[in-house]
């Protein structure tokens, strides 16, 4: 398929300080004990799509990222690694490397999707159609998976978080309406236009934009080129495109009806005229010809877009790395509702543990857990619905709860962990008690200390 | 009686008690717009004929095929005609289906009709609410159940509203049945109905939907493809809402936006959408055109011309959708097409064709005529050589050979056509006089009514002398003015009223002519282009031309609101000075109007200065020294109003204010800035305090703002001067 991927993977997101460092950036940040990465990239892999760039932000992350990549998939893809400026945004991040771009189509995939969505079909959708834009939707998650601890619990009240506004059309294929970010405080407006060429459209509230899109390379170029202060294609290029679909729009329904009045048949001489110049019109390419034109055919600012939707299933799991919340629940959703997608197999205790893992006596595992390699434990413990990585030292009496635990972390007797992420190269001294609090890597947290809620991490240098 | 039966309906969840309450309708036999004058002049819209039945027929037919049990017929303008015409017919007499007409005299819109019906306690039960020029054949069963079956689980869900497919043109944005496109919101789950606009502002191009909406629903669809069959089944709460609401005078306009907007009462609107079955309102001559249509294709089945129904005679369907009736004189050269019907004791001439048309009973046609698309009712007379095109013809009409009807011609009752004669397109001809202030702008009809009956009563008058006159004498001895019809020819051509024109082809019965069509595609293309302009919106999510222009909207609004709160202000204000209504009566329709518009006491006194200075303008004068005359007395008779509103001190500077805006744009009252400012203090309409303190605020004002104060200059030193004075009246007054 003559499609190259784009995988923005990000820099150091503000957001999931402290799990991330300049040591792990967003993109290997362990999820189900390897990095969140690495399943956009089998995803990929899985839909035959082998032609990857990797944009990640800054010089630092983008050698770790890519030292990472080529380890790992060294004969299996072929991965470019690019580096841009941070906080260039997502527009400015293809604008940066569009010289690198060369393919007809351009699929965009965040670099912190974990999703089970055959990608391959977003890319056939967006071919079938010939769009300009193809945009993934998934349905909107009502909250936290229902099983999950107190903190999220609390989040179950509340209504469905709106992520965005999305209308379309009948047939569910075109996306005629895009509201996001702020506009979402705003009524809902509508272009009449709009709805008078499609006649009929769905708002809907409960699809969420996966930010995955595939687009018109030539499109994109020119959107980027010509509107410079775009920094987000989510935010800024989507929905322009969407506007502006609208000379389409018409044509796409097929030549304009005619005057459906019962009279048609003796008014067919008086619009004669009309109805020879809808019918020239209806055969596309000259009438998109005619229309790129223009009254001034030096500039070609008219073009007519289709801008297509393909709308995952609901049993299909799609869910981004983009908060302290999501990362723990993504961790959780692997090795539990979604286990497929750790890529493991499970033990007939629906639980992992690698073979050189050693627990002491009395020490229980339950289902939905993982248990890294080299992992040891000590006597009388209990791990519940949570990940532990490679390495870890864990002393005896120890309570894990609902929470991940990092590589090479160690963790002195009678500790509780509840709710709470463990970074890598974190020391809990003995009888730490943590309920919902974020360590980040390379921590020391002293005998006897109880947190709750709170980010404990290394000052930066 | 009724309010026990309502309380069962709502109450007890027994449904034989349900069923027992026999299925009402409420027949609206007045369609309280002017959208069929001239014809609608002499006779009701729904005793005018479709395809040769009186269109009441179609709408009662339906009702009792549908199991409806009890019909209200409410009848308004030409009551007597439409009681008669009942009255003769076998309506009254049918088992299981009891016809009740009810008469009213001074209805201006359907609101003020289900005001009275309500009054009368006639409906116990969830009806049927339609108007009497519905054809339709679908089945209620469905509809009354989900009705029902809502009603039972939420008592606010008040009425079911039919709507029906049916995309509106892209290029005119009308509907085949010539009625402006409808936006409609629906919620696909429920089928409530969220947000309605028909009657569509074409300069706006976006819909505002209120976010909250999609706070309670996960998805709503937006609807441009349907069409409203003004087919509505109610709860006998709607009429109870039409007289709490009493300003509710359109079903849709008013009650339905009225109930959607309402938040606090929670009323609820749902829609039925029915596919295979056919409901249509005629609402113009276009819409008229399209279901006479429809029915000689037999979309309607079974009310078609050749299956008897009420008040048509037997009539036979031969090939190629033709209809005739068996006894016609049909001359053997004449080539009828198809989708005509041509009605019993018509006689058709040699070498006359006629296609696509309904030709009414006891018609004699001559020969070489053509007629095309066009609806001739009965008793009509073509002479030789006439040609027609999409023109309805009333009954009586003489054309005489040779003449022409143009596309789009109306031809109301006993109009002669002179000889050679071509009626120019879209005429409306009719023996009446066009009444001298007729609009066809709906928004005005309801405020106009009072006078429209008036005069419409007066000139059933004239009609009826008329009749009397034109049956019994020959035309020849009427003085008509030759030149409007031809020579021998009687009636006025009406003139086509202001801004009308434009909209005339839509609503016609002809077909949108080409160079319309063109302008209108041009017209969308410019939308498109419009949109395109778009291109250039922004960045950063925030869509900042957008955000420019509600914020311009807004603005446009709250400027709107007071433009329209003084001009409220001024029309209650004139009011009083024509009608003579009391000080006190004005003061409580202006407070009325205060909380309405959420104004405060300032704007009040600013709108009823200005009110005042309006009328001393109006108020005949020669020199400026009469007009101000004419200024003080009306300050002097209005001042009691104008100093209710006049409680502080700040109410006060706004008058003064609200007077050198007058002066401003008024270049009558510049010069006598002065002196109406002296005479405000005298009647002490205005204190010193407050022209003093209005002298100061105007110090550090612009040049050009002062040049009033400069005016005034001499007058502000003598009130200064004289202040110790005043301040020791004041004291005085004080204790």
């Amino acid at each position: 398929m003559d499609f190259q991927v784009v995988v923005l993977a990000g820099g150091t997101s503000k957001n999931l300080v402290p799990l991330v460092s300049k040591e792990v950036p967003k993109a290997l940040l362990p999820v189900g004990n390897r990095p969140v990465i690495s399943y956009v990239l089998e995803l990929l892999e899985l839909s035959n799509l082998k032609d990857l760039i990797v944009v990640v932000e800054g010089q630092d992350a983008a050698v770790r990222v890519g030292s990472w990549i080529s380890g790992a998939y060294v004969d299996r893809l072929h991965v470019e690694v690019a580096a841009v400026p941070e906080d260039v945004g997502t527009a400015g991040a293809l604008r940066a490397i569009a010289h690198h771009l060369t393919a007809k189509d351009i699929l965009v995939v965040s670099g912190d999707i974990v999703s089970d969505v055959p990608l391959g079909a977003v890319a056939a959708a967006h071919r079938r159609h010939d769009a300009v834009v193809t945009a993934m939707l998934c349905s909107a998650p009502v909250s936290g998976p229902s099983e999950s601890g107190s903190s999220v619990g609390k989040d179950k009240a509340k209504k469905p978080g709106r992520y965005n506004i999305i209308g379309l059309d009948p047939t569910k294929q075109f996306l005629v309406y895009i509201a996001t970010g702020a506009e979402l405080e705003k009524d809902i407006r509508i272009q009449k236009s709009i709805l008078r060429a499609v006649g009929q459209m769905e708002i809907r509230s409960d699809l969420m934009d996966a930010h995955l899109y595939a687009f018109k390379r030539s499109i994109l170029h020119e959107v980027l080129d010509q509107n410079d202060t775009f920094q987000s294609l989510k935010q800024d290029v989507l929905p322009y495109l969407v506007r502006c679909q609208l000379s389409s729009e018409v044509l796409l329904n097929g030549a304009p009806q005619t005057e459906e009045n019962g009279n048609e048949k003796a008014s067919s001489q008086n619009n004669q005229l009309m109805l020879s110049q809808i019918l020239a019109n209806s055969s596309t390419p000259s009438f998109h010809e005619l229309y790129a034109l223009g009254p001034n055919g030096s500039t070609p600012v008219r073009r007519t877009h289709k801008c297509c939707v393909y709308i995952a299933g609901k049993s299909k799991y799609c869910v981004r790395l983009n908060s302290i919340q999501a990362f723990s629940d993504i961790n959780r959703d692997v090795i539990g509702d979604a286990s497929h997608l750790s890529g493991y197999s499970f033990s007939p205790q629906n639980n992992i543990i690698h073979p050189s893992a050693e627990l002491g006596s009395k020490t229980t595992v339950g289902p939905h857990c993982m248990l890294g390699e080299g992992s040891q434990m000590g006597d009388k413990c209990s791990v519940k619905r949570s990940v532990i990585g490679r390495h870890c030292r864990i002393g005896s009496n120890v309570k894990v709860v609902n929470s991940v635990v990092m590589n090479h972390v160690t963790i002195g007797d009678g500790c509780s962990i509840q709710n709470s992420i463990i970074c890598s190269n974190v020391q809990l001294q003995d009888r730490v008690v943590l309920k919902d609090c974020q360590v980040g890597a390379g921590f020391v947290v002293t005998a006897g200390s109880e947190c709750k809620g709170e980010a404990l991490a290394k000052k930066e240098k | 009686m009724g309010t026990q039966k309502k309380g069962a309906s709502r109450g007890s969840e027994d449904p034989v008690e349900l069923a027992r309450v026999p299925l009402q309708a409420i027949l609206l036999a007045d369609s309280f717009t002017t959208k069929f004058r001239p014809i609608t002049l002499e006779r009701p819209k729904v005793l005018l004929p479709l395809v040769n039945v009186p269109m009441i027929n179609y709408t009662l037919a339906w009702l009792e095929s549908a199991g409806v049990e009890e019909v209200f017929v409410f009848c308004c303008a030409h009551s007597i005609q439409v009681i008669d015409y009942l009255e003769s017919s076998e309506w009254f007499s049918q088992p299981n289906f009891t016809v009740t007409t009810i008469e009213s005299h001074n209805s201006v819109s359907a609101g003020d009709a289900l005001r009275l019906i309500y009054e009368r306690n006639v409906i116990n039960g969830d009806f049927v609410l339609i108007s009497g020029d519905t054809v339709s054949n679908m089945s209620l069963t469905q509809v009354l159940q989900e009705h029902k079956e809502r009603r039972k689980k939420d008592s606010n869900a008040v009425m079911t509203v039919v709507i029906k497919r049916s995309k509106p043109s892209q290029i005119t944005h009308q509907s085949r049945l010539g009625t402006d496109e409808l936006f409609m919101a629906i919620d696909p789950n429920t089928k409530q109905l969220l947000y309605y606009e028909d009657k569509a502002d074409h300069a706006k191009g976006y819909i505002y939907l209120d976010k909250l909406l999609l706070a309670d629903n996960p998805s709503i669809t937006l609807h441009n493809d349907k069409q409203d069959c003004y087919i509505d089944i109610c709860s006998p709460e709607v009429l109870s809402l039409f007289t709490d609401n009493f300003d509710y005078q359109h079903l849709r306009r008013h009650f339905l936006k009225g109930l959607l907007v309402d938040d606090i009462m929670g009323y609820k609107i749902f829609t039925h959408e029915i596919h295979s079955s056919y409901a249509a309102r005629i609402d113009n001559f276009r819409s008229y055109d399209t279901i006479s249509k429809d029915i000689i294709q037999r979309w309607t089945y079974p009310l078609v011309p050749d299956v008897k129904f009420f008040g048509n005679s037997s009539i036979k369907l031969e090939r190629q959708g033709m209809y005739r009736a068996s006894e016609i004189g049909q001359s053997r050269s004449a080539q009828i097409g198809p989708f005509t019907v041509i009605g019993s004791g018509t006689k058709i001439g040699n070498t006359t064709k006629i296609s696509n048309s309904v030709i009414g009973e006891g018609c004699s046609i001559g020969s070489n005529v053509s007629i095309e698309g066009s609806y001739i009712w009965d008793n009509v007379t073509i002479e030789d050589g006439c040609k027609l095109r999409h023109a309805i013809v009333c009954d009586g009409v003489i054309v005489k050979s040779g003449a022409v009807l143009e596309p789009g011609v109306v031809l109301s009752f006993k109009v002669v056509v002179g000889r050679q004669f071509i009626v120019p397109p879209y005429s409306k001809v009719s023996l009446l006089q066009q009444p001298t202030k007729q609009d066809s702008d709906e928004e005005l009809e309801y405020a106009d009514n009072s006078i429209g009956i008036a005069e419409i009563s007066s000139i059933t008058h004239t009609v009826d002398k008329l009749n009397g006159e034109i049956t019994n004498q020959p035309f020849e001895t009427q003085c008509w003015p030759t030149s409007e019809l031809g020579t021998g020819g009687a009636g006025y051509v009406w003139s086509i009223c202001e801004g009308g024109h434009d909209e005339e082809w839509r609503h016609s019965v002809a077909p949108i002519p080409a160079d319309k069509l063109s302008e209108a595609i041009h017209a969308a293309d410019d939308d498109l282009e419009l949109t395109q302009d778009g291109r250039s919106l922004p960045p950063s999510g925030e869509l900042k031309p957008d955000s420019n222009d509600s914020e311009y909207d807004d603005d446009g609004e709250s400027r709107d609101d007071s433009i329209y709160f003084e001009k409220e202000v001024e029309a209650t204000f004139l009011r009083a000075v024509h009608e003579n209504i009391t000080v006190d009566h004005v003061i409580l329709e202006v407070n009325s109007l205060r909380l309405s518009y959420n104004k405060v006491a300032a704007d009040c006194a600013g709108g009823l200065f200005y009110s005042l200075m309006k009328l001393a303008l109006e108020t005949p004068h020669d020199s400026a020294s009469e007009l101000v005359q004419a200024i003080t007395n009306v300050l002097a008779k209005w001042k009691k109003l104008l100093k209710y509103y006049l409680a502080e001190i700040d109410e006060e500077i706004e008058v003064i204010l609200k007077l050198e805006e007058i002066c401003e744009s008024t270049k009558e009252f510049a010069p006598v800035f002065d002196k109406i400012l002296y005479q405000l203090y005298d009647l002490e309409v205005i204190q010193e305090e407050a022209i003093l303190r209005w002298d100061d605020e105007k110090k550090d004002a612009d040049e050009s703002d002062k040049f009033f104060v400069k005016q005034a200059e001499k007058f502000i030193q003598w009130l200064r001067e004289a202040s110790e004075e005043e301040e020791e009246e004041e004291e005085e007054d004080e204790e």
